[in-house]
């Protein structure tokens, strides 16, 4: 079970408009790989303005829950460029790896960033075994000069993270990747509901859809440039895609009854959804180019929450016709449903992990609902979150964060966990609820 | 800790009678976009309060006299539950046999359900509540399409609140006239 973890500290963004989800990182757990990271050079006029890309790559590296950051008071050199490190400063540290770094003028008003990243504990440890003759021939992992506009300096500070953290883990780094989630705020007896799509750490976010009504169940299509939805605007349920580029949207289903919970295959090309047409809740899946309904289940009880397994083999949905909400699996082109989860009285909303190999779900027990990975090949469920009304789990394409929705003071809010359980963050709102996030594939 | 409460012996027998009402596929009628739905939802917040109707004083629509049990417009329910107590079975007769009078009435049903658990489910435990009201209602005398039902889920709280006592006032259908 995981333990409650003190709040430690807290990271403030730049721009702390209303809008934006402000992010705070807990939990007592950092990662095990010691890095430092120098902050770069700006051999610019005037840095007025201007994203401080190495805090930016900082706060990513540590938000990933991978990382131990050498604090910048203990540094011993600011160094710049590789030749001017001296390794045996970093090593006495401690840092693993070392990233320096500058930015200076490029052409057509762009800017240059030029960054190493080093590699110093390994190669120094070989060095243990020869003779005593120190000699680091640190080597450099990655180095790049990328040229960015002004206004692209903070996605790509997060490209860099995205390289130095597939440099170091072996895995696919996840902070150009977005979010989508929903926000409601009320003025009065006015409720407003908007669908953002915002970066994975809550920045430059946008809305797409803007509504006096309830908007659910955002769902990313396997390419990253779809959003299906549930929107409540014709005071009714209805499915829409929207395009989120041009931000046109197709109305996809408009059935009598409840049109819900859409969810894609992995190829794209239908989407699973719940609807009622036929006078209960039944699973459908629709061919987005034939359009072409299939009915998937036929029961008496609630079948919704619809997932497709990442092999796109098979769906998951959600039944409750055992007497309590629980997961059963059965084949993407129909048959039989197996129930999958044995283990508490309220199991829903499944979510895959990338690898397919677990699924996040909602776990409710007689103290309340939590975010829970299931070990699918086991069945084991691992509670994950703190619950008491936590929902909506959702993966992050590199499966090392699991984003989720729950209730700050008072209010909804989001919260990041690690796979594990270790590694803690909340994005805030500073005004009014954000809920059903759904984090996006990586771009195609 | 999940209260059963007994299914009376009517709407035990009409729930199995229900069966699949199915239809064609209708599309929403009003393209009114996005509007405030405030006004037709408020109805009475204290249903259990709502005295028997007094005999036949009231002149006017029955529908407009505050001693009626029509003007009882909230069914209310226990957690996770669909099942419609004694209490409120009195009220859906009469507003069922008041649609069966009344054929160029419609109403919708507006299913609710707490904040607790995954709101997908929540929008199929709406839709249950709601359909569990309809069948009472068609069993009555209304008829198939003065009926509408759409399901909230937990996305439209009459009470915002994180206790019990908010719980109770969500956990409801709403029947709103269209006049």
């Amino acid at each position: 079970m995981f333990k409650k973890a003190l709040l430690l500290m807290c990271c403030i963004m730049s721009q702390p408009a209303l809008a934006v989800l402000d992010i705070e990182i807990s939990g007592g757990v950092v990662g095990d790989h010691p890095i430092a990271i120098v902050p770069f050079a700006w051999d610019v006029k005037s840095r007025a303005g201007l994203e401080d890309v190495s805090k930016v790559l900082a706060t990513d590296l540590k938000r990933s829950g991978r990382f131990e950051l050498i604090p910048e008071k203990k540094f011993l050199e600011f160094p710049h460029h590789g030749d001017e490190v001296d390794f045996q400063n970093w090593r006495s540290l401690g840092a693993e790896s070392l990233v320096v770094g500058r930015v200076r003028p490029g052409s057509n008003g762009q800017y240059l960033i030029e960054f190493q990243l080093f590699d110093i504990f390994k190669r120094a440890q070989a060095q243990d075994a020869g003779p005593v003759e120190v000699e680091y021939k640190v080597k450099q992992i990655i180095g790049y000069s990328l040229s960015s506009t002004r206004q692209d300096l903070r996605r790509t500070a997060h490209h860099m993270s995205d390289l130095i953290y597939e440099a170091l883990t072996g895995e696919k780094g996840i902070f150009t990747t977005r979010i989508a989630y929903v926000t409601a705020t009320s003025k009065g007896k006015q409720k407003k509901y908007q669908l953002r799509i915002a970066d994975m750490d809550g920045q430059k976010p946008f809305t797409v859809l803007k509504s006096s009504q309830p908007i659910m169940s955002p769902a990313w299509s396997p390419d990253a440039r779809k959003l299906a939805y549930v929107s409540f605007e014709k005071k009714k349920s209805q499915v829409y895609v929207q395009d989120v580029l041009t931000g046109t949207r197709q109305l996809i289903a408009s059935y009598k009854g409840v049109n819900s919970a859409p969810a894609w295959s992995p190829d794209g090309n239908k989407l699973a959804l719940t609807l009622s047409r036929a006078g209960n809740l039944e699973i459908y899946t629709l061919d987005l180019t034939s359009r072409l309904l299939k009915r998937m289940t036929r029961n008496s009880a609630i079948d919704t929450e619809a997932a497709w397994s990442p092999d796109g083999k098979s769906i998951v949905f959600v039944s409750d016709r055992s007497g309590r909400p629980q997961v059963y699996r059965m084949p993407a082109n129909g048959g039989r449903a197996e129930r999958m989860t044995f283990q508490g009285k309220y199991n829903a909303r499944p979510s895959f992990s990338p690898d397919g190999k677990s699924m996040a779900l909602v776990h409710g027990t007689s103290r309340g609902y939590y975010i829970a990975i299931m070990d699918i090949a086991s069945g084991v469920i691992n509670v994950v979150s703190d619950g008491r009304l936590d929902e909506s789990p959702s993966f992050a394409p590199n499966g090392s964060l699991v984003l989720y929705a729950t209730s700050g003071a008072r209010r909804g809010i989001l919260s990041a966990v690690s796979a594990d359980g270790k590694v803690k963050q909340r994005l805030v709102l500073q005004q009014g609820d954000v809920r059903e996030p759904a984090w996006a594939p990586f771009r195609k | 800790m999940f209260k059963k409460i007994l299914f009376s012996v009517l709407v035990g027998a009409f729930v199995l009678s229900a069966g699949c009402s199915s239809t064609g596929d209708t599309k929403g009628d009003d393209g009114a976009a996005v509007e405030d739905r405030s006004s037709g939802s408020t109805a009475t917040d204290d249903a259990s309060s709502t005295g028997l109707p007094s005999a036949g004083t009231f002149q006017g629509d029955p529908l407009d006299n505050p001693a009626s049990p029509l003007s009882t417009r909230t069914i209310y329910f226990e957690y996770d539950s669909s099942e419609i107590s004694q209490e409120f079975q009195n009220i859906i007769l009469a507003h069922g046999q008041y649609l069966g009078g009344h054929q160029g009435v419609s109403i919708t049903l507006e299913g609710h359900t707490d904040e607790r658990g995954s709101r997908e489910y929540n929008i199929g435990l709406g839709e249950r509540r709601a359909q569990a009201v309809r069948r009472l209602l068609l069993f009555q005398g209304a008829a198939d399409q003065q009926v509408q039902v759409v399901s909230y889920g937990e996305e439209n709280p009459a009470q915002e609140g994180h206790d019990e006592q908010s719980y109770s006032r969500n956990r409801r259908v709403e029947i709103l006239y269209k006049r």
